[in-house]
Formats: C-alpha cells, sequence, structure tokens
C-alpha cells in the first residue's frame, strides 16, 4: 500500500483533522449493518472508494482485499478458483463490504464446524486514530511476530481504527453438499446435535426451527455419502437447499421475516450466545438454534435483564441484535478487568476517540 | 542491551543492592506462599536459568512456585506493589527465550497447575490447568473417541499455558488449526492480581475478542491459571504418503499442486536431504537417503473418503515429479513415517553439540528460493543448516548446526540465523510462525514492523499491564534497540512515510 495514493491519502486527511478537531467519525461502507450496534455517530467516512482486491494466490489460500470491496465481488474472485470464505459470512445486502464483515465479526451458519471471521484473518491493515498506516500479521498461516491485531479488528465494530485491508485464509468449496431435515422438539434437536458432534460426521450447518431440525453435510463426496446414511432423514433436494442456507446466512426469510414484523410492534431480536449443551432456554418468544446449539436466536418482548441473566447462568452473553429500544445496551455489559482493558486499548489505538464512539459500548 | 557494571566496585555494589532486592522481595512472598514454594539460593534457581532456548540464560531473583489461584493472586498483588517483574513459565520447552528470567525479576512457575479439572463428551470441550500437558489432555479424551487436535512436535512435555503463550501449532494445523482456533476460554489474572476471563464457554464473548490477543501473547498481558479447549473427533482413520523428489523445486511444486488440486490434506511436512540423514540414523524409518526432498502428506477421514483423497494425492504427487512413494498399510506404519519428522529436533542434536531452530513463514511459492538463500548463507557463515518445513502453511524451521563452547560460531550462527529471518520478511513472510520472539528474534522485530507499529504494541501492552511488570523486555524491541541495531524495516510494499518521527 502505497501512502502517497490518492484515495488513502483523503483517508489520512480526514481521519487527522478529525482527530485534531476531536470530532467523531462514523466508518461506513455499505451501511447495510447501520442497525447493528448503538446508531453511528458522527460524519459518515466512506470507504466504498477504498476498494479492490490487490492479491489473491489460490495455491496460497490466501486473499487480501480492500475495505470498500463488495463482498459478493470477493465471494465471486473466489468462487471462479473454486474456493470460498469458509465461515460464510452473511449479506445483509447487496452492498456488504468486506471492511463492514470484518468489523462487524459475524459468521454465518457454518461457523460452529469451519470457525468464524476472526479464525481467517491473516493481516489487516488499519488507520489509527493519529492517522498513521499501520500492518499487523501478514499473509501466512502462522505467524506469531508481535501482538494479534489483526484478529482483534475482526468484531471491534470499527471503534480501534479504519480497517484500510485485510488478508484472510481461504479454503476449497467442498466436492459434496447435502442437506437432510428431521423432525425435533428444540431440547430433541440440542441433543441430537450435540451427540453428532462427537462423531466424525461432515456436519457443516444446523439450523432447528419450529419442530424441524435441518442439517447440512459436507466434505469429501464419500463421506458426505456415508454420513447421509448413518444420519437418515429426509433429504432436501439441492436448490431448495441452497436457498434455505442463503436466506438463513442473510436473515432473509422465514423466521427472521417473521422476526422484523414482530419488530415493529415492540418486540427484540436476540442472539444469545451460549455452550452448545444449553437446554432450551426458558424465556418466552419464538427462537431458532443455530451452530449446533450453541447460537440461539430469540424473538421476545422479555426485558433484557432476563434474557441477559439466562445467558449468563449458561455460560455465555446476548446481544439485543435488533430491537427499535437500544437503551438497554446492545452487548452484555462489561465489567471489571475486562472493562478497563476495553477503555484503556481505546484509547492506545484512538487516543481522541473519534472512531465509531459509543457503537460497542457507551465510552468507548 | 544492558550495559555491564564497568569496574569492580560498581559490580560489587549491584550485586549488594540485587541481594537486598532479593530479601525484601523473599519477605514479602513469604506472607503469600509456604516456605517450600519459594525458591531463592542461586543452587535452587539454576534449574530455571533457561528455557529450550539455551544459549540465553539468566537467573531470576527468585522462583515462586504456587499451588493454588489464590497464591497466583497474592504474588500477582505483591509484585505489583513492590514494581518486580514477573515471568510466568510452564514447562520451559519454549524456543525462543520467552520464560527467559529478569535479573531483578520474579519467575513464577506454573508447574504444579497440573490437573485436568473437567472433561465433558457431551459438549467436547475439556477444562484444564495451564500446566497440564499438551499430549496428556488427548490421552484423557481418547476413551471418548476424542482429541485435542494442535500437536506441537514438543506435545510430550510442552504445557498448555505453554501453547496459549506462543500459539503453537503442530503438524496438523493446516487442517484442524492453531491454538486460537482450538481454544474456547483462558482464565487467570492481570498484573494487579485480579481474576479475569478471556473468551467464554459459547462461541464468542462480548465485546472485543480478547482471547485473540492473549493467544499468542507470550504471557506479556496476563498470566493464564486454566484453559477450555475444544476436542474433536478422532478421524475412523488416518494414512500418510512419504514422497521423495530428486529436486527441491519439484517438491515445492508438489505442495501448491495439492493444494490447487483442492486438498487440504490432515498433514503435509517436508525435510530436506541434511534433516532426512539426521533422522534416518536416529529412527531408522527407511527415509530415502539419496532424495533432495521427502514429502509426508496425510490424509484422514472415513475410510472411503482417505481411500479417495490419498489417490487423488498420488496423482498430483507423480505429476509433480515425485519419484518414490510409498503410502503408509497399517498405523505402525504410518507412525514410523511420521517418527523422523517428529524427531528432528533431538537428531539434530545428536549430529551437532548444538543447533539453533528458526521459525520464520513463507509463502509457499517462494521455499525454493529460501532454500537457495539458505544454502548461499552456509558458506558465508561457514555452518551447516538442516531444514524441516511445515510446507503446508509455510513454516520453515531451519535448523543451524554449531558448538556453542566456541562464541565466533554461536556470533555466526546468531547473524546466519537473523539473515534468514530478514530474507524471510523480504520474500513477504514473517519472523516467528509459532515459537514466538521471546528474546531471542526482538531485533528481527524491528526489521519486520515500522516505529509507530511498534509504538501501537506497546501501547497495546500497556492497556493491560500500564507499568510493564509481566515477562518485561520480551517481544516488542524499544526503538532504541532498533536504532542500533541499524536495520530499517523492510516489509515489502509498505514503504516507510516520510511524515514518520526517527527515534
Amino acid at each position: 500500500m502505497n501512502a502517497q495514493e490518492p484515495a488513502l491519502q483523503r483517508l489520512i486527511d480526514h481521519v487527522r483533522t478529525a482527530a485534531h478537531a476531536r470530532a467523531p467519525l462514523a466508518i461506513r461502507g455499505g451501511g447495510t449493518k447501520d442497525f447493528y450496534g448503538q446508531a453511528p455517530l458522527g460524519e459518515p467516512l466512506d470507504m466504498t472508494p477504498f476498494a479492490g482486491i490487490p492479491s489473491y494466490e489460490p495455491t496460497e489460500l490466501v486473499v487480501t482485499a480492500r475495505a470498500g470491496t463488495p463482498l459478493d465481488e470477493l465471494e465471486a474472485a473466489l468462487a471462479q478458483k473454486g474456493q470460498c470464505l469458509p465461515f460464510e459470512p452473511p449479506h445483509f445486502g447487496a452492498r456488504t463490504t468486506v471492511g463492514g464483515m470484518v468489523a462487524a465479526g459475524l459468521s454465518g451458519p457454518a461457523r460452529a464446524a469451519a470457525g468464524a471471521v476472526r479464525d481467517y484473518v491473516l493481516g489487516a491493515t488499519l488507520l489509527d486514530g493519529r492517522g498513521e498506516v499501520l500492518s499487523f500479521g501478514g499473509q501466512v498461516m502462522k505467524n506469531v511476530a508481535g501482538y494479534d491485531v489483526s484478529r482483534l479488528l475482526a468484531g471491534s465494530l470499527g471503534t480501534l481504527g479504519v480497517i484500510l485491508e485485510v488478508s484472510l485464509k481461504v479454503l476449497p468449496v467442498a466436492p459434496a453438499t447435502a442437506t437432510v431435515r428431521f423432525a425435533a422438539d428444540a431440547a430433541g434437536a440440542i441433543r441430537m446435535l450435540n451427540e453428532w458432534g462427537a462423531r466424525p460426521l461432515p456436519i457443516h450447518a444446523s439450523a432447528w426451527s419450529g419442530d424441524t431440525l435441518t442439517v447440512r453435510l459436507s466434505g469429501a463426496r464419500a463421506a458426505v455419502e456415508a454420513a447421509g446414511v448413518a444420519l437418515g432423514g429426509e433429504v432436501v433436494e439441492p436448490a431448495a437447499a441452497a436457498s434455505f442456507w442463503r436466506a438463513l446466512r442473510d436473515q432473509s426469510g422465514g423466521f427472521f421475516a417473521e422476526a422484523r414484523d414482530a419488530l415493529a410492534s415492540g418486540a427484540a431480536l436476540w442472539r444469545v450466545a451460549v455452550p452448545s449443551t444449553t437446554p432450551p432456554l426458558a424465556l418466552a418468544g419464538t427462537s431458532l438454534v443455530e451452530w449446533g446449539g450453541a447460537q440461539r436466536w430469540l424473538v421476545s418482548r422479555a426485558p433484557a435483564q432476563e434474557v441477559r441473566g439466562a445467558a449468563a447462568r449458561a455460560g455465555g452473553h446476548a446481544t439485543l441484535f435488533r430491537a427499535e429500544d437500544k437503551s438497554a445496551g446492545v452487548f452484555t455489559p462489561l465489567a471489571g478487568p475486562l472493562e478497563r482493558i476495553h477503555r484503556q486499548l481505546k484509547a492506545s489505538f484512538d487516543p481522541q476517540g473519534i472512531f465509531n464512539p459509543g457503537r460497542l459500548y457507551p465510552g468507548l | 542491551m544492558k550495559a555491564p557494571p564497568r569496574s569492580e566496585s560498581e559490580r560489587l555494589a549491584a550485586a549488594e543492592q540485587r541481594s537486598r532486592r532479593r530479601a525484601q522481595v523473599v519477605a514479602a512472598l513469604s506472607a503469600d506462599v509456604p516456605a517450600h514454594a519459594l525458591l531463592w539460593q542461586p543452587e535452587d534457581t539454576i534449574p530455571y536459568e533457561c528455557d529450550g532456548l539455551t544459549a540465553y540464560r539468566q537467573q531470576p531473583l527468585v522462583v515462586v512456585l504456587p499451588e493454588t489461584e489464590a497464591q497466583v493472586a497474592a504474588i500477582l498483588r505483591t509484585c505489583h506493589r513492590l514494581e518486580v517483574p514477573v515471568v510466568a513459565r510452564g514447562a520451559g520447552t519454549g524456543l525462543s527465550g520467552g520464560a527467559l528470567p529478569h535479573e531483578q525479576g520474579v519467575t513464577l512457575s506454573l508447574a504444579k497447575f497440573n490437573r485436568i479439572l473437567d472433561l465433558d463428551p457431551f459438549a467436547r470441550t475439556a477444562r484444564v490447568q495451564c500446566g497440564v500437558r499438551n499430549l496428556a489432555i488427548s490421552e484423557a479424551a481418547a476413551p471418548h473417541r476424542l482429541y485435542y487436535a494442535p500437536d506441537p512436535s514438543s506435545q510430550i512435555a510442552c504445557t498448555i499455558g505453554g501453547n496459549v503463550a506462543e500459539n503453537s501449532g503442530g503438524v496438523h494445523c493446516l487442517k484442524y488449526g492453531l491454538t486460537i482456533h482450538n481454544v474456547l476460554k483462558a482464565r487467570g489474572f492481570t498484573v494487579e492480581g485480579e481474576p479475569v476471563e478471556f473468551g467464554s464457554a459459547a462461541l464468542d464473548s462480548a465485546g472485543l475478542d480478547l482471547l485473540a490477543l492473549i493467544v499468542g501473547s507470550e504471557g506479556m498481558l496476563a498470566v493464564i491459571t486454566e484453559v477450555t479447549v475444544k476436542l474433536i473427533p478422532m478421524p475412523q482413520l488416518a494414512r500418510c504418503i512419504m514422497a521423495s523428489f530428486a529436486d527441491i523445486r519439484h517438491a515445492g511444486d508438489a505442495v501448491a499442486n495439492v493444494i490447487a488440486a483442492g486438498i487440504i490434506p490432515a498433514g503435509l511436512e517436508m525435510m530436506d536431504k541434511p534433516m532426512t540423514a539426521a533422522v534416518e540414523a536416529f529412527v531408522h524409518a527407511g527415509y530415502d537417503l539419496d532424495a533432495a526432498a521427502i514429502l509426508l502428506c496425510e490424509s484422514d477421514g472415513t475410510p472411503e473418503e482417505v481411500e479417495e483423497e490419498i489417490g487423488r494425492m498420488v496423482d498430483v504427487l507423480r505429476a509433480s515429479g515425485a519419484h518414490g512413494i510409498q503410502v503408509s498399510e497399517d498405523e505402525p506404519q504410518r507412525l514410523k513415517f511420521w517418527s523422523g519428522r517428529k524427531n528432528a529436533f533431538p537428531a539434530s542434536g545428536r549430529i551437532s553439540p548444538d543447533y539453533m531452530c528458526m521459525d520464520s513463514t513463507i509463502p509457499r511459492k517462494r521455499l525454493a528460493d529460501i532454500l537457495i538463500a539458505i544454502a548461499q548463507m552456509e558458506t558465508k557463515y561457514g555452518l551447516r543448516c538442516a531444514n524441516v518445513f511445515h510446507a503446508g502453511d509455510g513454516n520453515l524451521h531451519p535448523l543451524i548446526l554449531f558448538d556453542a563452547n566456541d562464541p565466533d560460531q554461536l556470533d555466526r550462527c546468531e547473524r546466519f540465523g537473523a539473515e534468514i529471518l530478514e530474507e524471510s520478511v523480504r520474500l513477504g513472510g514473517t519472523v516467528t510462525g509459532e515459537h514466538g520472539v521471546g528474546v531471542e528474534k526482538l531485533s528481527s522485530m524491528c526489521v519486520q514492523f515500522s516505529p509507530a507499529e511498534l509504538e501501537q504494541m506497546r501501547g497495546l501492552k500497556r492497556a493491560f499491564d500500564a507499568k510493564e511488570l509481566l515477562n518485561p523486555g520480551k517481544v516488542v524491541p524499544t526503538l532504541q534497540r532498533c536504532a542500533e541495531y541499524g536495520k530499517m524495516h523492510v516489509r515489502r510494499g509498505l514503504l516507510p512515510f516520510a511524515n514518520l518521527p526517527r527515534f
């Protein structure tokens, strides 16, 4: 990356001016996740002009993309070489960008099997709150030179700096995939998924809602065929299966469409992360269980304290994913040393507090 | 580096001051732990003077061996109050001097934290104390047909706490990931002695992903006493291909071709000719001694899946120029294939009084370039070098053979090693793939990172440890040290900025 490049120079100037004036900047890609976290505050810093794929080496399993690159474009480039982003990032609209994907740190249905965004971040270049361009990590699989700042950026919601460019590990698309369905209640589905998880089966994604458990198998042809026989269930036709998983990933149909309607009348959509073996949560509302039981979506009118209490008792946490009223805080509040470390980390990257203030936590 | 005291009287004064400080620290820690948990007589602290990197030695002021978390908290509170550096230590198998004691510091040995607290086969997790050995976790999980995936070569001795500190990998990490990908939660204490948890028993936790920072932080940010790891089902079957190549370039191309064919092998390792000769003499595995390079290529999964994948890999390896191919027929034979690779370090110890193991990562396609450069350096520095390579993920371990009793050889060895690291950075890689920076690669960090980047890392440390008492002097070099080292950072592509303050 060349600091003299006009697109980068404009970003640097913008950040320096804002830092000087202590004026908040709302870092923005496609704006498809404006709903996530607390409302963006400050002058928008448009990242979409800072786009492109400077390097992609299929045999190295590494791609480097600029923050403003549309996720569609990156995925199309990978697909041409039979590769993919294994964490299946959601597209909450056609304008979703690579920078937004990393900053939000959200992963899709394959997360429990394949890992999260952060697991695939190999390196990042960012613009800190002083307007310095800093690079951490690199374009290689194994790298322990210094602190792993690039992985820290995944899910930081832009509070530490402007992500300029990221290098990601990519993998080949699995040769075979199949989707099967089972009738099950929530407790039964959670039990089945955890039992299967202890067996060497190519389970790649799972979703339970209503009274149906849907499971995706993915891997070598022989392994997928053998697992299909071992598990049984009703086979879902490939085209229908593909659209089911895509809608789940992008929260565009079924459970999530109904959730949107409930939102308009005052309910909230919660993302509850718990250990996969946690029994169904005793909370009012409708739910969808993903990630082998480790991610529970909940549409509910229950008070935030109740939802967070149930999550905490199970050893997890609850995020107010979509809601009209976010006064209860979007993310589970931090206390003690974690809260202090967050504040001090923020100050070390962004001493004037200009990047996405309050988006993650008040005062951060 | 610290300047040695100039005169005899200064040396005496420094020794006296250190002895007074020791008395003060011992007295304070006596309130925190029983007498048998405190070591401070030189003959008792000698075993702690180095880790696996034996070329660097330093006796600590005091060694303390707590047995409970409450004692760890109390020790940290005391050290924080007295502003005494604290160096946490596991099994001492680290290869970069990460557990090298601090002259004025306490070495906190966590060896007694060696219990597996909970193993849940249904949830497929194990909650273990930091001093539990890596292999002990898989052994405990084996009756459930589960195991802990990262398998560094030192796994019979190294501890999970050390693995977390270094983000250790192993020979299977291309497919199964590094420590970071297999750890859910790390519990421990801040430098002030407050209990803290990073990550959670769920797949993520609220706020910034601090677990991602803690893993690989070399004991600089917190003291970890308990780790929750993921366990995964054992594959039904694993088979290994051993392929010989007459030309190291062909072996490098074969690695790229396997991956281009859409295959992610469970393990993909390479040894060069000198290394093959050394390990064959040690383990008698039947390696091809005439080959320029040996490639070990493993497939695991269901029997059908393995057969399919082995077939595809054999085709690719042949097409890439392999002249000898053997596929393991059973488990003993598979383990025999691996025995040499797993024993590369002890085998090197047999053919040379000492060796220094380097640990850079390069883009795989630059393998031949770096090996040719290393061959030239062997002539330049008058020392031999044998190479093992985690070919799947580009992590190269050149072992430079030397005699530490000859100060000139040690000096040449260090310069040889530094040049390998600089060449790796120039080729687009990194100075350490899995062994950590420790003290060994401090100067090389100046080559890989700009002053502003190093300054940010220092700021990050201070966010956890404002007084810089946890393992001070490791990982992040001072800008002064970089100036003295005299080599500017050379990272590809990103030119040094004209407007940066220069030291």
